[in-house]
């Protein structure tokens, strides 16, 4: 009975504690994007960096992904489905942005 | 503490069951979680396409007369305010903390999910009466392809919490139910995680380069 207690009271703080590291992120990204302004050279960069960091916060204390044993069929579909979306992502930017660089020149001919 | 080793996921007691349901368990989860990860490329291309739209403004409203920072802050508040309360909710129910307990941060989660959705739509109202409408512009095709996306996957998955909380009064909390909420912690999480891509890349990124 204790020994239940005791992992409640453990499962809970993690949940806590997972809340409160993500809030601070935000209010960081937050903060910086209201006083500088995201137009600023590097605040955008660094809201970028907070936000990443605030997804690997939410993967670890709330979906509790990790690198132990018996999650790592989920973490491997997680990596696998990320690699995909970058794929897509890059690709989709690149040649689009490059599309249209292309078409800007073809207008100033 | 060894028997937390076993016990992958959150909200439900596969302690003492026979290995043969825990394995059944396990195996609808990972199957949600391949959902959620097609759900994911989705959004991943909603993502890439509004990223090449952000300059295609067609000299309609764009990110600094549209977005408004405060509400979007409120936004990401309530809903990672109710991914916590999600959390504990799966908790009450898997250390016996009575049904009440359970319930209440049900309810919870609901109602900051419905705040959400409130503010968002509000905002939506907002952007349109500034003539922020999804055909003015590419730019403004991409947002209301993708924002309003995420909005739909709140709303359902408020629909789903009731569906949810009715079926444990009728049915009782069962295995199956317990594995429901189950996945319905996991989608709700989930939601929480895209709209961190949402407030970083569509609103701050609309708003740094846009």
């Amino acid at each position: 009975m204790d020994d239940k207690h005791a992992e409640h009271a453990r499962e809970r703080s993690r949940y806590i504690r997972g809340f409160l590291f993500a809030l601070a992120l935000t209010l960081t990204a937050f903060g910086i994007g209201h006083l500088y302004g995201p137009q600023t050279p590097y605040v955008y960069l660094a809201i970028g960096v907070l936000g990443l960091l605030q997804l690997i916060v939410q993967l670890a204390y709330f979906l509790h992904i990790d690198r132990r044993r018996d999650s790592r069929e989920d973490l491997d579909l997680i990596l696998f489905s990320t690699m995909v979306l970058l794929i897509i992502i890059l690709g989709t930017v690149w040649i689009l942005g490059d599309l249209h660089m292309r078409m800007q020149m073809g207008m100033q001919m | 503490m060894s028997h937390s080793d076993h016990q992958t996921y959150p909200g439900i007691n596969l302690g003492d069951i026979d290995p043969r349901h825990q394995q059944r368990v396990e195996t609808a989860q990972f199957g949600f979680w391949v959902f959620i990860m097609s759900d994911l490329v989705y959004f991943g291309l909603m993502f890439a396409i509004y990223i090449t739209m952000i300059d295609a403004q067609a000299g309609g409203p764009g990110p600094h007369e549209l977005f408004d920072l405060r509400s979007l802050f409120a936004q990401t508040v309530l809903l990672l305010t109710s991914s916590m309360t999600v959390g504990l909710a799966s908790l009450a129910l898997k250390y016996h903390l009575g049904l009440g307990r359970v319930y209440l941060w049900l309810v919870a989660t609901l109602l900051l999910g419905l705040g959400f959705l409130t503010l968002e739509i509000m905002d939506f109202m907002n952007m349109a009466a500034k003539g922020g409408v999804p055909q003015r512009s590419g730019f403004l095709s991409a947002f209301y392809g993708l924002v309003p996306l995420h909005g739909l996957h709140v709303a359902t998955g408020c629909l789903w919490l009731v569906i949810l909380m009715i079926q444990m009064r009728v049915i009782g909390v069962t295995d199956q139910i317990k594995s429901r909420l189950m996945r319905f912690g996991l989608f709700w999480h989930f939601l929480d995680l895209i709209w961190i891509g949402i407030f970083t890349i569509v609103y701050f990124g609309g708003l740094a380069y846009g």
